[in-house]
């Protein structure tokens, strides 16, 4: 009796677009599990933590949000070395609007937000034309020129930077506030991203002639990826100075341009959720191994690389194919 | 011919560098007429499309749609005034499904505001267009990402993309090239359709014999320069022409 593995997709009894036709509680199950348990382990999560790994879990929720706008801009056809600038561009609108005017946080961060959105998209409107690598070093070089402006013309603290920030009521504000940031735009662009209108930004990477040919401004469309992109990075930027109670030229640093395109190599691009899914390895991972102290980098990169090798789709997409897959033995008939 | 002319270009020119890809070209089209566009390889038949459409600048000369002139507007408006066009090299969005393909087009502001439709309204649009180009409706063809289509399919779709803008006026550069015989003959009649209602058409075509079952006119060019404007029959028959596709006796 000879056997053979049968892989098949698991069935839902209609399936059109979104709707989806659910006759069973295990089918509405099989469909919502994914989506409630990173709600419900982000909700929960903090009040297991201790005061070190609650500080650990901000980090990722705000990495995990740059990752989110790298991978929104990706999506988009805008590969983006320089996630610091948004980063940074809305740490110090808050940082100077708190430092100089005493703007209280719950306000500044907002306007950070927007307004860290709107600098940033202009600094980037002119080189919106420029397509693949050569966006790329435009992105890669203005948070490095903005280093040397701040330190130069000694605006903002210069090097100093500015310090005494107002800090957040308590910590359970500052990580339930990102956390709860994190999982709207987690969830709310995954759905513009599937929906018509991100259809189109999904259109301009594939072929952004064609979008133009179906009669569509991509210059338009592009300056809204990119507010998007730029305003959640902002908002990551802004809580931060909060957090640290202090703005300086490290929220420029390179660390926050390339560790989020890590999160989502690992994480699995397009997806958003891979690119939360990266952050929340990266992060605690790079924690764990700073026992390690001069060798951490060192573990660091061979676990990017191994993963980068084995599951290069990512893990995000390669989980989800399983899910929706499943396997069973069969008889082969001879 | 007392009917209006849909498009009109009046000595247009285009320099890539040194070399003169359209040479003072002079040509208009009527509406609800089909023109063909033929000639050699290289004589400036794709770029004369590049230029309507400005997906390549104008070096001098003017075009004009309805009576108005066009030629300082970018791409995406000439499109949204009415005009249309197929890739001869097909330019669909691989990733997607092939009826994903179509909400792009369908989202864009001339489709909306001639169709309207909301979100998933334009799924249905999608498949509605797809099977008039001949996606099977019952097949899972139109589900399928269109970077596993094969030609023939990719070719319809492109058809379909550019009949969803609700075109005046549809370019179609070279879209029976690289098909069988069986996919012209099918094709062919979704074109003639467009024609019975009202859409003017440019065809740019290699396949002569089927260009002239529905072509009205043709203009012929050959190294930039238009050689011959006219009936099918008498165009063909020019010495011009001849030499052109054939070559000249020493």
């Amino acid at each position: 009796m000879k056997k053979r593995k049968e892989r098949i997709d698991r069935g839902i009894k209609a399936r059109s677009g979104d709707i989806f036709a659910l006759s069973s509680y295990r089918e509405m199950m099989y469909l919502s599990a994914p989506r409630f348990v990173p709600i419900i382990g982000f909700l929960i999560l903090p009040l297991l933590l201790g005061v070190y790994w609650q500080k650990v879990l901000l980090s990722v929720a705000v990495f995990a949000l740059l990752a989110i706008s790298w991978d929104i801009l990706a999506q988009t056809g805008m590969v983006s070395l320089g996630q610091a600038l948004f980063f940074g561009v809305g740490a110090y609108i808050t940082g100077a609007l708190n430092h100089y005017w005493g703007v209280p946080p719950f306000i500044s961060i907002p306007l950070a937000t927007i307004f860290g959105g709107i600098i940033c998209t202009l600094m980037l409107l002119p080189v919106l034309r420029l397509r693949g690598i050569y966006f790329s070093m435009v992105t890669l070089i203005i948070p490095l020129m903005l280093v040397r402006v701040i330190e130069a013309t000694k605006i903002f603290g210069g090097t100093e930077g500015l310090t005494g920030m107002t800090p957040l009521p308590s910590r359970w504000v500052e990580v339930y506030l990102v956390i709860g940031i994190m999982l709207v735009c987690l969830f709310g662009f995954r759905r513009m991203m599937d929906s018509d209108y991100g259809l189109v930004l999904r259109g301009i990477c594939d072929n952004d002639r064609s979008v133009i040919n179906a009669g569509i401004n991509i210059y338009w469309y592009k300056t809204q990826a990119l507010f998007i992109a730029s305003s959640i990075g902002a908002f990551a930027g802004a809580l931060m100075t909060h957090v640290y109670m202090f703005v300086g030229m490290p929220v420029f640093a390179l660390d926050y341009s390339i560790f989020p395109i890590a999160a989502v190599v690992v994480g699995g691009p397009g997806t958003l959720a891979g690119a939360t899914l990266g952050a929340c390895l990266l992060v605690p991972l790079s924690e764990a191994l700073r026992g390690f102290g001069g060798l951490r980098i060192v573990f660091y990169g061979i676990f990017l690389v191994v993963f980068t090798v084995a599951i290069p789709e990512g893990i995000f997409p390669y989980v989800q194919r399983k899910y929706n897959e499943f396997e069973r033995w069969v008889e082969v008939d001879k | 011919m007392n009917q209006a002319k849909i498009l009109e270009a009046i000595n247009i020119n285009k320099n890539f560098g040194g070399v003169q890809a359209v040479k003072n070209i002079s040509f208009e089209v009527n509406k609800g007429e089909l023109l063909g566009v033929i000639g050699p390889n290289g004589s400036g038949k794709t770029t004369l499309v590049n230029l309507i459409t400005q997906f390549v600048r104008l070096s001098s000369g003017s075009i004009k749609f309805k009576g108005k002139k066009i030629d300082h507007l970018p791409p995406h408006k000439i499109i949204g005034l009415g005009i249309s066009r197929t890739f001869q090299m097909v330019r669909p969005f691989y990733k997607l499904p092939a009826y994903k393909n179509m909400i792009i087009p369908l989202y864009s502001p001339r489709a909306k505001s001639l169709l309207g439709g909301k979100y998933g309204d334009r799924d249905a649009m999608a498949l509605d267009l797809l099977e008039e180009v001949g996606f099977e409706r019952d097949s899972f063809v139109a589900y399928k990402p269109a970077g596993v289509l094969p030609q023939g399919y990719l070719k319809r779709l492109e058809l379909a993309k550019a009949m969803s803008l609700q075109p005046d006026l549809m370019i179609l550069d070279e879209l029976f090239s690289g098909l069988s015989l069986a996919e012209v003959a099918s094709i062919l009649p979704i074109v003639e359709k467009l024609l019975q209602k009202g859409i003017s058409i440019i065809m740019i075509e290699h396949r002569l014999k089927e260009l002239f079952k529905i072509a009205d006119r043709v203009i012929v060019l050959n190294y930039g320069e238009k050689i011959a404007d006219g009936y099918a029959q008498e165009v063909m028959e020019s010495e011009a022409v001849k030499n052109a596709y054939l070559g000249t006796e020493a």
